[in-house]
C-alpha cells in the first residue's frame, strides 16, 4: 500500500499517510482527485445504505501506475487507499479488510472524547495501525 | 504558570527534604496538595534551581548511612547556593529539617514527593538514605524539575486531602509491598484517591464515568487536548467511549504521571491493565463492601485472591473470568481444562484461574470488536471493580442428603445477586467432576438449554452425590454465557457416565459408587431413591432458576435499551 488517506465529509484531509516518503505530492494529488469519483458513486447511490458492503466502493479507478480504491462511512467519511499496480497479490478482500480496519480505528478515534470530528487525526494508536497495515501489504 | 510556580516551590521544597528525609513518594503522587499550605509551611526558599543536578549530586554521595546528616548538609549548602541565586532567603537546611522531622507538620512536602521518588520508595527504616539513590535512578526518568509540583497542579485539580500525608509513613510500608522502580505503578493511596474521585463524578462504583464527563474532568488537569487525548486512547481499552473504574484509575495515574514529567507510553504499562487495576481496585472496594455488585472478575489476580480467600469454587471463578465474552471456544479450553480435573474444588479453581488468565487477554482483545455487542460496556462495568460474587457455598464436601438445604441457601444467594446486580454470581461451585465432554458447550448465551439439562440429567443420574453436584450449578443461574454454568450442568450430565469410574467420591463422603463395590445392589437402591429425591429438587431450582433467568433477561434487556439511548449521546 502506498498511500492512505482519510477524508471527513467535507472533503478536508483528516489523515494522510504515506508509506515511501518521496512522491508524496503526487499521491496527495492522486487521493484528491480520487475523492471527486468517490462524490460520483456516493450520488450515483442514492438512498442511504446501511449495508456494510456498500461503504466499500471497490476500485475507484485504475491508472497506469496505481489503483485507487474507497470506502465511505455512513457519516460520509471517507477512506481512499493508492496502492502499486505493481501489487498484483492484493486481493480485493484483502482491501476490504484494510478498510475495515481503518474503519474500525476510526471508530475507536471517536470514541475519544478528547477527539472532535473534523480534527487532524494525531492518533498514536491511529498511526501505529496504519503504518502496520502499509507495512504489511508493502 | 502559576501551578508551575506554584509546583516549583513545593517540589523544590521537598527536594532537599527528600533527600534527606526520604519519603516514600508513590504515596505522595496520588496525594493532592495544596498550593497554599506548601507555600506557607514551606520554609524552603525558592529555588528554580534544576532540581535534578541537586538530586544527582545527593544521590551520589547518599548511600544507606549517615546519609540524612551529610546530605541535610549537603543541601543546605547548595540551598544556600541555589538561593542565593533566586535571592531568597536563606534558610539553611534546619528549618527544612524541622520538618523533615516532624513529617506531619509539612505534610505538603512530603506529599510533594516526586512520583519518582515515590515509587518504589518503599524502604523501610531509614527512609532518608532511599532518598538520594532513588532520585539518582529517578532523576533520569524526570525530565523536568517540577514534576512533583505537578502534584500541587493535581491537587489544584480536586480538593486536596491533606489528611493522606499523615499517612505516609503508612504508605510507605504499603509502597514497599508494590516496590519496584515501575512509575506506572498504581499504590494504594493512589488508587483510594482515584477511587474517590471516581465516586465524586460517579456514584456509583461499577458504572462508567461517561466520555463527556471525563473530558471535562481531565481537561481540568491543564494537560494538553493532545496528551488527554492519547491518555484516554492508551486507558479505554475496550474503546467504548466510557470509563469503568479501573479504566479511569489508569487514566488518572497516566496523568498524574504526565503531569510529573513522565512520557506516555506508546501502549498501555502492564500495571495499568485493566485487569490487573480490577484486581487491585477490587481490594478496596471489596472492603466496600459491594456484596450487592456482582461482577465478573476478569483479572487472574483477582481469582487467585479468591483462591486464596476462600474456597471459591472454581465455578465462579471460571463465570467471572468469561463475563459475557464471547467465545465458546473460551469456553472449550476451561473446559477441556476442567475437565482434565477430576479434582477437588480448589485445584479446579487454580486451573481455571489459569486459564482465565490466558482467556481474559484474548477476551479483551476480542471485546473491542464486538462494539456491536450492546451489552459489553455494561458487562465491563459489571465485571470490572466489582466485589466479587459473595463466596460460593460450601464445598460441595458439605453437601449431602441435606442438600437441598444447601441448594436453597444457594438459591437465596442468588435470587439476591440476581436482584442486586445485573450479573448474578456465578455458580457456587464447579462440580468437582469436570466431565471430559464438557466442550459440547451448550452456548454462552442462553441458560435455558443448560437449564434443561438438569431435569435430563436426573434420568441418568445413578448417585445422588451426582444430583446433589447437579443441583448446585443449576442454583446458580447466571446468565452467564459461561461455560461455567454449562459446566456445572454439563458435568452433572456427563457425571452419571462416568459415576462408577469417576473418583469424584473424594467430595461427597457418601457417595453410594464408593459403595456400589462392596454392596451393590443395595447401594444402588438407595442411590435410585436419592436421585429421584435429588430430582425433585433439581426439578424445582429449575424452575426458580429459570423464573430468575428471565427476570435477569428482562434487566439486561432494559439495560441495554438504556445504553442504546446513551450511546449516541456520549459518543461525539
Amino acid at each position: 500500500l502506498t498511500q492512505c488517506g482519510l477524508f471527513c465529509p467535507q472533503n478536508y484531509p483528516l489523515y494522510i499517510r504515506s508509506v515511501p516518503t518521496e512522491n508524496e505530492l503526487k499521491f496527495h494529488y492522486t487521493v484528491h482527485t480520487s475523492l471527486d469519483v468517490v462524490d460520483e458513486k456516493i450520488s450515483a447511490m442514492g438512498k442511504a445504505l446501511v449495508d456494510q458492503r456498500e461503504l466499500y466502493l471497490g476500485l475507484l479507478y485504475p491508472t497506469e501506475d496505481y489503483k485507487v480504491y474507497g470506502y465511505v462511512t455512513n457519516s460520509k467519511v471517507k477512506f481512499v487507499m493508492v496502492v502499486d499496480s505493481s501489487n498484483t497479490a492484493l486481493r480485493d478482500n484483502e482491501i476490504r479488510s484494510m478498510f475495515r480496519k481503518l474503519h474500525n480505528s476510526y471508530t475507536d478515534i471517536m470514541c475519544n472524547p478528547f477527539y472532535n470530528p473534523g480534527d487532524r487525526i494525531h492518533s498514536r494508536a491511529f498511526d501505529t495501525m496504519v503504518n502496520s497495515m502499509m507495512m504489511q501489504v508493502c | 504558570t502559576e501551578v508551575c510556580g506554584a509546583k516549583r516551590v513545593g517540589y523544590f521544597g521537598p527536594a532537599q527534604f527528600y533527600i534527606a528525609l526520604k519519603l516514600i513518594a508513590a504515596a505522595q503522587s496520588g496525594f493532592p496538595v495544596r498550593i497554599e499550605s506548601i507555600k506557607n509551611e514551606l520554609p524552603l526558599p525558592r529555588f528554580m534551581a534544576l532540581k535534578n543536578d541537586t538530586e544527582v549530586r545527593y544521590g551520589t554521595p547518599a548511600e544507606f548511612h549517615g546519609v540524612k546528616f551529610q546530605v541535610p548538609h549537603a543541601n543546605l549548602e547548595k540551598n544556600s547556593y541555589k538561593r542565593t541565586d533566586e535571592g531568597d532567603k536563606q534558610e539553611p537546611k534546619s528549618p527544612p529539617m524541622s520538618p523533615i522531622c516532624s513529617p506531619p507538620a509539612s505534610p505538603s512536602t512530603y506529599q510533594r514527593i516526586p512520583l519518582s521518588y515515590g515509587y518504589g520508595k518503599a524502604r523501610s527504616g531509614l527512609e532518608q538514605q532511599h532518598g538520594a539513590p532513588y532520585e539518582v535512578r529517578h532523576s533520569t526518568h524526570q525530565q523536568d524539575g517540577p514534576s512533583s509540583g505537578n502534584y500541587g497542579a493535581k491537587s489544584a485539580l480536586t480538593c486536596s486531602t491533606p489528611n493522606r500525608s499523615l499517612s505516609v509513613e503508612r504508605e510507605q510500608q504499603d509502597s514497599s509491598t508494590q516496590y519496584s522502580d515501575d512509575p506506572w505503578r498504581i499504590t494504594e493511596e493512589q488508587r483510594d484517591y482515584y477511587i474517590n474521585q471516581f465516586r465524586s463524578l460517579q456514584p456509583d462504583l461499577n458504572a462508567f464515568i461517561s466520555g463527556s464527563v471525563a473530558k471535562n474532568f481531565f481537561t481540568k488537569s491543564k494537560l494538553p487536548i493532545l496528551e488527554l487525548s492519547h491518555i484516554w486512547e492508551l486507558s479505554d481499552v475496550d474503546c467504548d467511549g466510557a470509563l469503568t473504574l479501573a479504566e479511569f484509575c489508569a487514566a488518572f495515574h497516566l496523568v498524574v504521571a504526565r503531569k510529573n514529567g513522565y512520557q506516555l507510553p506508546e501502549t498501555l504499562p502492564e500495571t495499568l491493565l485493566p485487569e490487573y487495576l480490577q484486581a487491585a481496585c477490587l481490594k478496596p472496594m471489596r472492603d466496600c463492601a459491594l456484596f450487592d455488585s456482582y461482577s465478573e472478575p476478569m483479572p487472574s489476580s483477582q481469582q487467585t485472591r479468591d483462591l486464596g480467600r476462600a474456597e471459591k469454587s472454581s465455578a465462579e471463578e471460571v463465570p467471572d473470568n468469561s463475563p459475557l465474552l464471547q467465545d465458546g471456544k473460551k469456553d472449550d479450553k476451561q473446559a477441556l481444562k476442567v475437565s482434565t480435573t477430576l479434582k477437588s474444588i480448589p485445584k479446579e479453581f487454580q486451573h481455571l484461574t489459569v486459564k482465565a488468565a490466558a482467556q481474559e487477554p484474548n477476551a479483551l482483545r476480542a471485546r473491542p470488536r464486538s462494539r456491536s455487542y450492546s451489552s459489553t460496556s455494561i458487562e465491563d462495568a459489571m465485571k470490572k471493580g466489582e466485589e466479587p460474587p459473595t463466596p460460593p457455598p460450601r464445598p460441595q464436601k458439605s453437601h449431602s442428603r441435606a442438600s437441598s438445604l444447601d441448594l436453597n441457601k444457594i438459591f437465596q444467594q442468588n435470587t439476591q445477586a440476581v436482584r442486586s446486580g445485573w450479573l448474578p454470581p456465578p455458580p457456587p461451585a464447579l462440580p468437582p467432576r469436570p466431565s471430559v465432554s464438557q466442550t459440547e458447550q451448550p452456548s454462552e448465551v442462553e441458560l435455558h438449554p443448560q437449564m434443561n439439562k438438569p431435569p435430563s440429567q436426573a434420568e441418568e443420574n445413578s448417585s445422588a452425590k451426582k444430583e446433589v453436584v447437579l443441583a448446585q450449578p443449576p442454583s446458580k443461574p447466571a446468565r452467564r454465557k459461561l461455560r461455567t454454568e454449562a459446566q456445572g450442568l454439563e458435568t452433572p450430565e456427563l457425571s452419571p457416565t462416568i459415576n462408577v469410574t469417576s473418583s469424584l467420591p473424594a467430595v461427597k463422603p457418601h457417595l453410594p459408587v464408593q459403595k456400589q463395590s462392596s454392596k451393590q445392589k443395595r447401594a444402588i437402591q438407595t442411590a435410585i431413591r436419592k436421585n429421584k429425591e435429588a430430582n425433585a429438587v433439581l426439578a424445582r431450582l429449575n424452575s426458580e432458576l429459570q423464573q430468575q433467568l428471565k427476570e435477569v433477561h428482562k434487566e439486561r434487556i432494559a439495560l441495554e435499551t438504556q445504553l442504546e439511548q446513551l450511546r449516541p449521546v456520549t459518543v461525539l
